[in-house]
Parts: structure tokens; C-alpha cells; sequence
């Protein structure tokens, strides 16, 4: 007889009096939030300073309250205050709390029992739950909390554990990336029509999917009409979190039943059994309660003066240029954003964590920058979180630049603005730069000398700012459709136009573009370090100039899918390139390269620079090109060898090649003056002159050594 | 919420009628009937949802539950989807459970 376990036999399954007519018992502590417990519901939230609290439980079809419960006193552990009620309708209810502060409240204490407020523990919340939808203004709590059910078929779905040195990252917005109408997806904007576009992702050869903000928000948040366009603008880009337990139902085609939870499980679980990893883009650095003019939704009526960084008078402190701070090095803060990483990296499998504005998580409670932040420290070395990429965006805008002295604990890898800046810079061909472009292509070492080229993440592009089509089309942002007069957005672009701001006929400046683009790409997929490419640069998706599109849910951000056609040949030059450097594992080192012939054959050194003449690289203030060869061994012991001159002036070269050993020629992958797809790996011909080449203006050479045949 | 389940057995097929709303209030007794089964005895589990008109999240964790009571070797048929049911289950991956047909089979 095999042993059971009968769910309705615990002695703690039973109800030990009744309040407000619900059947309830001593709730536990742990875990916070609504947990489904034998036949009831356990309810736990926290409280350093409330007196009393009530939970308030709603139906899903009654915009009033159904019940208020207040909390026993002596169901009271410290500062929590936990609750079991039994017959719930676990489909049906929602619920939130009414929280009563002390008769004389402390400065910095904003307790409100006027409102109820959303549990900040919350695995789902109800309030937008279809994208767009006009909420009902009139009710005084726009979001209220609901039950999600935690089991879920993974079928043995784990997170990859890619290594690092592996990754090739592809940012995207949820919504974004397939409602464009040409997506040809059943649900566009939804995480089930990501699902659906899978194989472009696995054909394109990206291995992991950075999701801009997918924790709940409000789209309505700041919403206006442009006085530009007329349409409708919206908090599009989501970095203001509502819920940090909850997906965002308005991404979800089911988030009118409720059932995001799952779906965005299932987009996991599909993802990975592509061989793509996920990584979620995290904002802890403030709320979307903002400052004491904005909504209370959750923290400020819990434990104002715990969750947000106060001024000695009781205001709020806006490092993060939005409203609030939040107060991550607080003790209390400290555990609840270690609870939301845990409950998402064990419960959603997903592979690691970008943090946006990340320098203010080492700012202390005063906003003073700490030298051993515990929160950093905390993430570091959590068991639960070990396994997961953690990736800072290493500034705030409160004037903290912190890259390459981001509290790294030697885990955290950082969205590498350096990078960003010098490789624009050479690429428009500006002067005094081949000496920091090479340090940014060999990984970035004087920055990270302590963690390995691994911890710098290459990017031209982001969701901030230009894309890689507008970056190479216009000198200027466009912003005016954001109806803020373009005072908006970034104004060191590092952009040039080409010959033309913007859309143009002109096929000269339109050449020049795609070049550009193409020099792009191969500048950061053959550069030590993690390479990071924004959706739709494959295929040169525009915003016509607009370089901070938070607020557009329209076609100026959405991915067209139509140039997946219109421009197919950077589509096909972009996925030769990703496959060039999955071939190649010495693109790929984990470590920084020493110049020397460690590791490598026929007694070249690893890494060395070359210009119009091997082996002399020109660092002149007045150069504009630099090759750089990386020579390195394969596991099985054949040569690895990749070749990289980038000729970013506006005159051609002909560039005399290094000296091969006998039995190696070189081989061409690529040239960026012929718009051509390169060939696949393995299949590069010989150089018919292996001496010297010919290089055009602004273009890219790309050379493998393989034996003679 | 109404829900009627009627179950009828043809040699190694078992077909389960189910009628009105399946959601976590009335999946129970969905559970029940399914632990009643002996998946020894049965090929196929046919679901006609013909009259089903609405599956929550509560309800759609039934068709892991009857996929994990049955066994490998069970399989479990759904038939007479509606497209609001058939589109949830889809869309949030419980598809992998279970098989879809237009009628139940002679």
C-alpha cells in the first residue's frame, strides 16, 4: 500500500471562529502574501508601524466590497499580520487591505484607512487587465489583488545555465514585438504572440530574450493626448512598477480570465525548450506610487517611511528622476526585493535580471552611496538567485555613473555605456579613438579586470534612445510626437545621418546606411564581451528619429514585421554574423586576452593589432582604422582564427595582411561594402590575394584562417 | 456556478459528458470523477465539452490533474471545444496534455 498524503487530514485545516461571517483561523507568517493552503486561503502581509488592519475581500463582478475582516489582534506575529479564510472562491475573490496607523503618526508615516491597498506580495493583480482598456475612474482603488494558482505543468522545463561568455541578447518589448497588424500572430501584443515567433528568434540566433518591464504597471500612468499627433500616449515601456510578484495581465491574450500566470510560464517553458534563455528587465529603483502626489496603491499606506528613501522632513528623495526612491539598502526593502528575484527565478525558471538604474541600489537609506551595499551583496550570494545573470544598468539619474565600479561581488555584469559611446563615436568616423575602441573590443578589461570580459554588455543600441537604423539616419532625436517639444530624451547621441536627416530617396546616403549598419553588427559581434541588440535592428526598424518612445503604444515603436522582407539582406547579413560568432569560440573567451601565445597555435600571440600594415597598429590621434586579429585554439586543437579591420574613414585602404603560417590561408566572411549575405560557417572561400585587400570606405573586413585545401 | 458531469463507459473508453462551468469551485468534483477511473482499465479518456461553456484557471489545472491520474498510456481526447476554451487551454500551454477532436469517435 503506497502511502498518501490526504490534504483534508492536517489539524490546521479547520476553522477556529468566525469574523465578519467568514470561517477563519491563525493565519502563518510565511510566506507574505495569498498562499492557497488546505481548504482556505492564508493571508499574510507586514507592517512595522500600522495598529490594525483589515482585510477587504471583493468579487470579481462587485465593484463594492464584499466583507471587511479585520485582523484579531492575536493573529498578530510581530509585525505581521496572518490570516487563513476558508470558502473562497478562489477564481472569483479579490482582495486588499485597510491599514490604520497610530493616532499620533511619525514624520514620513502616511497611513490612509480611507483606501484599501493592493498587497504588495501580490502574484496577481486585477485593475488593467486588458491593455488600453479605459478604467472605471470613478472607483478609489484602481487595483486590487488576486489568487494565482502556483502549480504548473514545467515537464521538466529548468533555466538553461548558459554560459555567460555564450549569451547573445535581444531586448524587446512584450507588447511591442508583435502588435504591428503584419505579425501575423493569433494574439498580437500578448505574451502567447512572442510565443508564436519563436522560430524567427531561433533562426535569427539569438540564445536570450531581455524583456523590458513585464511586472504589472499602469499604462494610464501619465497618459495624454499628444498635441502633436492626437493619439493617445501611454506609459508604454512599463518602467513603474505596480506589482513585484505579478505579470502584467494587459500582455496577457488571457489576462481577461486571469490566467497571465500561466501564459507567461508556458512562454518560458517554450522559450527554453528553444535553446533561449529569459531575462527579466527589473525596476526596484522606485514605484508607480511616485511621490505624495501620486496614486497610493501599496508601500506608502503599508510603511511609507520603510519602502521609500524620506527627507529628514518627510518628502521623497527622486534619484530615480520619477517621483520616489526605493529604499532597497533598508533592511525590510532589502528582503522583500530578494522574495520578488527568488519567487520569479524558482516559480517562473526564468535565467537572470537586468536592473534598471541600478546605481541606486547601493544608495543607503540617505541616498548616500554605501561601499558594501547589503542589498548588492545580499543578490550576489543568494543560493536561490546563483545561478541567474545579474546585470546592472550601472547609473541612476541622480548623477551616480558607476561603471566598472558597480559593487560587483564578482557576479554582476553591467550594461556597458562605455562601449555604447566609443564604438558610435569610431563608427561615424570621429578622431582620438582607436585607443579606447580597443580596449572596448578586447572586453572592456580596464573596467572589469576583476570579473572577465563577461561582465561587460556590448550594446550600440538599447530601448533608450536611437535605434540602429536611426542612429546611422539622423544627427538629432525627433522626439516632437512625445508632445514635450523634444526636450526630451538624450542629446549625445554619437549619431550621424549619413549625408541626410532622415527619410530620403537618395540612393548614395541610403548605401552609405546599410554599410553603416552592417559595420555596426560586426563591430559588436566580434567584440569580447556580451553582445546586446535592441528587436528590430536586424532589420533596421525605424522610429523615425524619436530617440525616447516610452509613451508611443503605436506603429512608431511596434516591430513592422514587413521589413523582415523589405530589408532581408541585413537580416541575412545579421544572423551570418551571430553564426560566425557562435563558430568561433575565441570571440567568445571567457577570459581576457594577454597578448601573448597561451592557448594558441603556431606561436601567434591571442590578441593583436594591425592596421594598413600588420602588426602596426596606427593609435595616432588621427586614425580611423583598426584590425585586430584574435588567434586561439578549439577544444579538438585546430586554429581559431578571426581577423577584424574596420576601416571607418571616409577613404579606401588597401591593407596588407598578416603572414600565415604555411598551411593556413585566409578566408573571407565578410566585407561590408557588398550588401550580400556572407556564408554560412565553414563555407568561406579562399582570398584569391593573400597579401593584400582592397578595402572600401567605411566598411568592415572579416577574415577566418583555415587549412589550404 | 452549475456544473453536471455524466460518465459513461464503452469497452476501454471512458467518456465524461461535462456541462456548465468548470472553475476551482466546481473542478473537485471534476477530480473526483476522474480518481474513480481505473486507468488500467481504459485506452482513452474522451472529454466532450460540448456543453462546457467556461474553464478557469481553476478548471484548466483538471486536464494536467486527469493527464498525471491516467498515465502515459491514457489518452485523453477533448472534444466539442468551444473557442473561448479551446483558445485558454492554447494559449496558456495545457494544450500538452491532451488531444483534440471534433466528435467523439464510434
Amino acid at each position: 500500500m503506497t502511502a498518501t498524503f490526504p490534504t483534508g487530514d492536517r489539524i490546521d485545516a479547520f476553522p477556529t471562529r468566525h469574523v465578519s461571517g467568514y470561517a477563519v483561523r491563525p493565519g502563518r507568517t510565511m510566506p507574505f502574501g495569498a498562499t492557497i493552503v488546505p481548504g482556505g486561503v492564508n493571508f499574510s502581509v507586514y507592517s512595522n508601524a500600522a495598529q490594525a488592519v483589515s482585510l477587504v475581500i471583493y468579487d470579481r463582478d462587485k465593484p463594492e466590497p464584499v466583507a471587511e475582516l479585520p485582523f484579531p489582534v492575536e493573529f498578530r506575529v510581530g509585525g505581521v499580520w496572518a490570516m487563513t479564510v476558508f470558502g473562497l472562491d478562489y477564481d472569483r475573490v479579490e482582495y486588499g487591505y485597510r491599514v490604520f496607523g497610530p493616532v499620533e503618526q511619525q514624520t514620513g508615516d502616511r497611513f490612509d484607512p480611507a483606501k484599501v491597498l493592493a498587497d504588495p506580495y501580490s502574484k496577481s493583480l486585477t485593475g488593467r487587465d486588458v491593455w488600453g482598456a479605459d478604467p472605471d475612474w470613478d472607483r478609489p482603488q484602481q487595483w486590487l489583488s488576486r489568487l494565482a494558482f502556483d502549480d504548473f505543468d514545467w515537464d521538466g522545463d529548468q533555466p538553461l545555465r548558459l554560459p555567460s561568455s555564450d549569451l547573445v541578447i535581444y531586448e524587446t518589448h512584450v507588447r511591442g514585438f508583435t502588435r504591428h497588424p503584419s505579425s501575423g500572430v493569433g494574439s498580437p501584443g500578448t505574451y502567447a504572440g512572442l510565443v508564436e515567433k519563436i522560430p524567427y528568434l531561433k533562426d535569427l540566433g539569438v540564445n536570450c530574450v531581455e524583456l523590458m518591464p513585464i511586472f504589472e504597471f499602469d499604462e494610464f500612468e501619465n497618459s495624454r493626448i499628444s498635441p502633436v499627433t492626437g493619439g493617445r500616449l501611454y506609459n508604454y515601456w512599463g518602467y513603474s512598477t505596480v506589482g513585484f510578484f505579478a505579470p502584467k495581465a494587459g500582455y496577457a491574450a488571457t489576462g481577461r480570465y486571469g490566467m497571465q500566470v500561466d501564459e507567461v510560464k508556458n512562454m518560458v517553458r517554450e522559450l527554453h525548450r528553444n535553446g533561449i534563455e529569459v531575462m527579466l528587465d527589473v525596476v526596484f529603483n522606485h514605484t508607480a506610487e511616485g511621490n505624495e502626489h501620486g496614486p497610493t496603491i501599496s508601500f506608502r499606506g503599508l510603511d511609507n517611511r520603510t519602502y521609500y528613501m524620506l527627507t529628514p522632513e518627510g518628502y521623497y528623495y527622486n534619484f530615480s528622476g520619477t517621483g520616489n526612491t526605493f529604499n532597497c539598502n533598508h533592511p525590510i526593502v532589502r528582503g522583500f526585493v530578494l522574495d520578488s528575484l527568488r519567487y520569479w527565478a524558482s516559480e517562473y525558471h526564468i535565467d537572470g535580471f537586468r536592473f534598471d538604474l541600478a546605481a541606486i541600489l547601493d544608495r543607503g537609506q540617505d541616498g548616500a552611496p554605501l561601499p558594501n551595499p547589503p542589498l548588492l551583496e545580499a543578490l550576489a550570494f543568494d543560493p536561490v538567485l546563483r545561478d541567474c545573470k545579474l546585470v546592472a544598468e550601472a547609473w541612476d539619474a541622480g548623477g551616480l555613473y558607476e561603471v566598472g565600479s558597480f559593487p560587483s561581488y564578482h557576479r554582476w555584469s553591467e550594461w556597458n555605456g562605455k562601449y555604447r559611446d566609443t564604438a558610435r563615436r569610431f563608427l561615424k568616423g570621429d578622431l582620438g579613438l582607436v585607443g579606447d575602441l580597443a580596449t572596448r573590443i578586447s572586453g572592456s578589461p580596464d573596467l572589469y579586470s576583476w570579473r572577465g570580459p563577461q561582465a561587460s554588455i556590448n550594446f550600440f543600441t538599447c530601448h533608450d534612445g536611437f535605434t540602429l537604423a536611426d542612429l546611422v539616419s539622423y544627427d538629432g532625436k525627433h522626439n516632437e510626437a512625445n508632445g514635450e517639444n523634444n526636450n526630451d530624451g538624450a542629446n549625445d547621441n554619437n549619431s550621424w545621418n549619413s549625408g541626410w536627416e532622415g527619410p530620403t530617396d537618395d540612393p548614395g546616403v541610403l548605401e552609405v546606411r546599410d554599410r553603416q549598419m552592417r559595420n555596426a553588427m560586426v563591430l559588436l559581434f566580434s567584440s569580447q564581451g556580451i553582445p546586446l541588440i535592441v528587436a528590430g535592428d536586424e532589420v533596421a526598424r525605424t522610429q523615425l528619429g524619436n530617440n525616447n518612445a516610452y509613451c508611443h503604444d503605436d506603429e512608431l515603436s511596434w516591430f513592422d514585421w514587413s521589413l523582415t522582407d523589405r530589408n532581408a539582406d541585413l537580416l541575412a547579413f545579421t544572423r551570418a554574423v551571430i553564426a560566425f560568432r557562435a563558430a568561433h569560440p575565441v570571440l567568445r573567451a571567457p577570459m581576457f586576452a594577454t597578448g601573448y601565445e597561451r592557448g594558441t597555435t603556431h606561436g601567434y600571440p591571442d590578441l593583436s593589432w594591425h592596421g594598413v600594415h600588420p602588426w602596426q597598429p596606427d593609435w595616432s590621434p588621427g586614425s580611423r582604422l583598426l584590425g585586430w586579429m584574435r588567434w586561439g585554439r578549439t577544444a579538438d586543437g585546430k586554429d581559431d582564427v578571426v581577423y577584424v579591420l574596420h576601416n571607418a574613414h571616409w577613404e579606401q585602404h588597401l591593407i596588407e595582411l598578416p603572414e600565415l603560417p604555411e598551411e593556413l590561408r585566409w578566408h573571407l566572411f565578410a566585407d561590408t561594402s557588398d550588401p550580400a549575405a556572407p556564408p554560412a560557417p565553414g563555407q568561406e572561400q579562399p582570398l584569391a590575394d593573400q597579401r593584400v585587400y582592397p578595402l572600401q570606405d567605411r566598411s568592415t573586413l572579416v577574415l577566418t584562417a583555415r587549412p589550404s585545401e | 456556478m452549475s456544473f453536471d458531469i455524466s460518465v459513461t463507459v464503452r469497452g476501454r473508453t471512458v467518456i465524461m459528458e461535462l456541462a456548465g462551468d468548470l472553475d476551482a469551485a466546481t473542478a473537485p468534483t471534476f477530480h473526483q470523477r476522474v480518481e474513480d477511473v481505473d486507468r488500467n482499465e481504459v485506452d482513452q479518456l474522451v472529454l466532450d465539452m460540448t456543453n462546457l461553456a467556461y474553464m478557469s484557471s481553476g478548471g484548466l489545472r483538471g486536464l494536467v490533474f486527469a493527464k498525471q491520474k491516467m498515465g502515459e498510456n491514457v489518452e485523453i481526447v477533448l472534444v466539442g471545444v468551444n473557442s473561448t476554451v479551446g483558445e485558454t487551454i492554447r494559449l496558456t500551454g495545457f494544450q500538452h496534455s491532451v488531444s483534440f477532436a471534433d466528435r467523439v469517435a464510434e
